[in-house]
């Protein structure tokens, strides 16, 4: 830790401590009294930050942090005699009065209680949006204040978000124990579409914090790697979402110019690419082919490892549209099919892709006209231009106006050329 | 949208041989006519391809070696589509690749049983 000041040292532990201890204490507790949880570890933190200034942080400050939390525990559980009864009630341990009460905080039980918390955040008794704020509060330690920057909207709508979510999982009677293969098994599939669309989130949204983005992305990678470091969820498909994550999360540094601006796939400096972060894809996706489940993780996360290949190989956009293919066949989205229909452009050239294009038949979304637009441009620069416009009146974020715009000028340009020969 | 059965058939001697490269190829085309119903959304169930082999039932026990010897075109297979009429199952049947084999795609609408 001594490469960290002061001043970084205590919102590093509050990402990585915060929500261990709040995963064990309301463990301890029960859903009901989650709230209580976070107050203690809040208050932990607070004292942290006080007594570090003055007398400089300690030697192991995960250690203090427990022992303080564990502390404030035992102090909040004397000081409320009738809050101490009723959990004292529901604890399943033969603890009869609180001073026996052990607050465990092992590397193994802090495991298990964050696992067992990862469930209950994503019960199914929640919407997925509000899911995720939950799992960024809970498990990830943000403040509804960094949720509503994350989410652009106002920190008001995400508290009664997670106010709410709280309330149903306590109107569930959700009980936080570690899973069982059971629910395991009927349960992880939402668990991990929740953190998919967390590392989506940060991936893809239209934040300018490109900082927060990368948390978000990280986040939920290191929500993933924690249910690979456990038997009982590591699964193929636990190790597929990682290896997608890994491939997204290698091209982050190269997706962005100094202004913030979006740099295409086809124009990134591919040295940018993180290839340690290559590598380690290519590591989940091996462990991923073990059994015979194909997942949409499994076909997303081969796509992405075929575009870490900057080299264009037919064989390249060959397995791309034939994993796109199944994809589709598995499931649909807009998206897939667009990108589908690129790289059928890239196996069979743009006169067959145009019919695909066609046929799938997306008019209202600006993505769509892109992509006429781009397939066009070869030929009839005029269709283009008329595809590029349409585009550019349905799309919403000026980063994408930018780039259709460029676009527009190209096939000015180029028709104006033709004009002059 | 209704759901419409597509059932492909097409006679085996007509079907040629393959090489390991030429089986790939011909995957592909399936895959990239299957994935283009897929990509319009309109897939509800890609269906299943069909072993050569099979036996047929007939009244007092009398069963047969499949549908073959009496009639050359035998079921290779099926899928689900989704489509608005008879018109649109129609043309997403027309890039299937057993026509390229003289065989042919049957459309038929599902009449959903309501129990």
């Amino acid at each position: 830790m001594s490469f960290m000041n002061q001043q970084t040292l205590i919102p590093h532990l509050f990402r990585t401590e915060y929500q261990k201890i709040v995963s064990v204490l309301t463990g301890l507790f029960g859903i009901d009294h989650i709230e209580v949880a976070e107050d203690i570890v809040s208050d932990t933190f607070l004292l942290a930050s006080e007594s570090w200034s003055i007398k400089g942080p300690p030697e192991n400050p995960e250690a203090w942090l427990y022992v303080v939390a564990k502390n404030k525990t035992k102090d909040y559980l004397k000081r409320n005699a009738i809050f101490a009864k009723t959990i004292l009630k529901e604890i399943a341990y033969t603890t009869t009065t609180f001073e026996e009460l052990q607050i465990d905080l092992t590397k193994k039980n802090i495991k298990d209680s964050q696992l067992a918390m990862i469930f209950v955040v994503c019960h199914p008794c929640n919407s997925m949006e509000a899911q995720i704020g939950l799992a960024l509060n809970l498990l990830c330690g943000f403040s509804p204040d960094e949720i509503a920057t994350a989410f652009l909207t106002n920190k008001e709508v995400i508290y009664k978000r997670l106010q709410r979510a709280k309330e149903a999982l306590r109107l569930q009677n959700v009980k936080i124990t570690t899973p069982t293969a059971e629910e395991i098994k009927s349960r992880i599939s939402s668990v991990l579409m929740t953190l998919y669309l967390l590392f989506n989130e940060g991936y893809y949204s239209s934040n300018q914090d490109i900082t927060l983005r990368k948390d978000l992305c990280f986040e939920a990678m290191r929500l993933t790697y924690m249910l690979i470091e456990n038997k009982q969820t590591n699964k193929p498909a636990t190790n597929a979402l990682l290896s997608l994550m890994c491939f997204h999360s290698s091209r982050f540094n190269a997706r962005f110019n100094q202004i913030g601006e979006i740099i295409l796939y086809q124009n990134q400096d591919t040295d940018l690419w993180d290839r340690e972060l290559i590598n380690k894809g290519e590591y989940f996706l091996n462990q991923a082919a073990q059994g015979n489940e194909i997942t949409k993780y499994h076909l997303e996360a081969g796509i992405a490892f075929w575009h870490s290949f900057k080299i264009e190989t037919g064989e390249k956009w060959k397995n791309i549209l034939l994993l796109y293919n199944q994809l589709l066949i598995i499931e649909y989205s807009p998206m897939a099919a667009l990108n589908r229909t690129y790289a059928f452009a890239k196996v069979y050239g743009n006169k067959e892709a145009i019919i695909e294009a066609e046929k799938i038949n997306l008019p209202n979304n600006h993505l769509y006209h892109s992509l006429l637009g781009e397939l066009y441009i070869e030929f009839d620069n005029i269709q283009a231009i008329a595809h590029f416009q349409n585009a550019f009146s349905l799309s919403k974020s000026s980063a994408d106006k930018i780039i259709i715009s460029n676009k527009i000028m190209e096939c000015e340009q180029k028709i104006n050329e033709l004009n002059h020969l | 949208m209704n759901d419409f059965l597509l059932i492909f058939r097409a006679d085996y001697g007509n079907i040629p041989k393959a090489s390991a490269e030429e089986l790939q190829e011909r995957t592909q085309k399936w895959m990239n006519w299957i994935g283009g119903i897929a990509a319009q959304n309109k897939l509800t169930d890609r269906g299943n391809r069909l072993f050569p082999t099979g036996k047929i039932v007939r009244p007092d026990n009398i069963i047969t070696d499949g549908p073959y010897m009496e009639i050359k075109e035998a079921i290779l297979g099926y899928s689900l589509v989704k489509a608005v009429s008879y018109d649109d199952a129609v043309e997403l049947s027309k890039g299937c690749p057993v026509l390229a084999f003289g065989g042919n795609v049957e459309v038929r609408e599902i009449s959903q049983i309501l129990v």
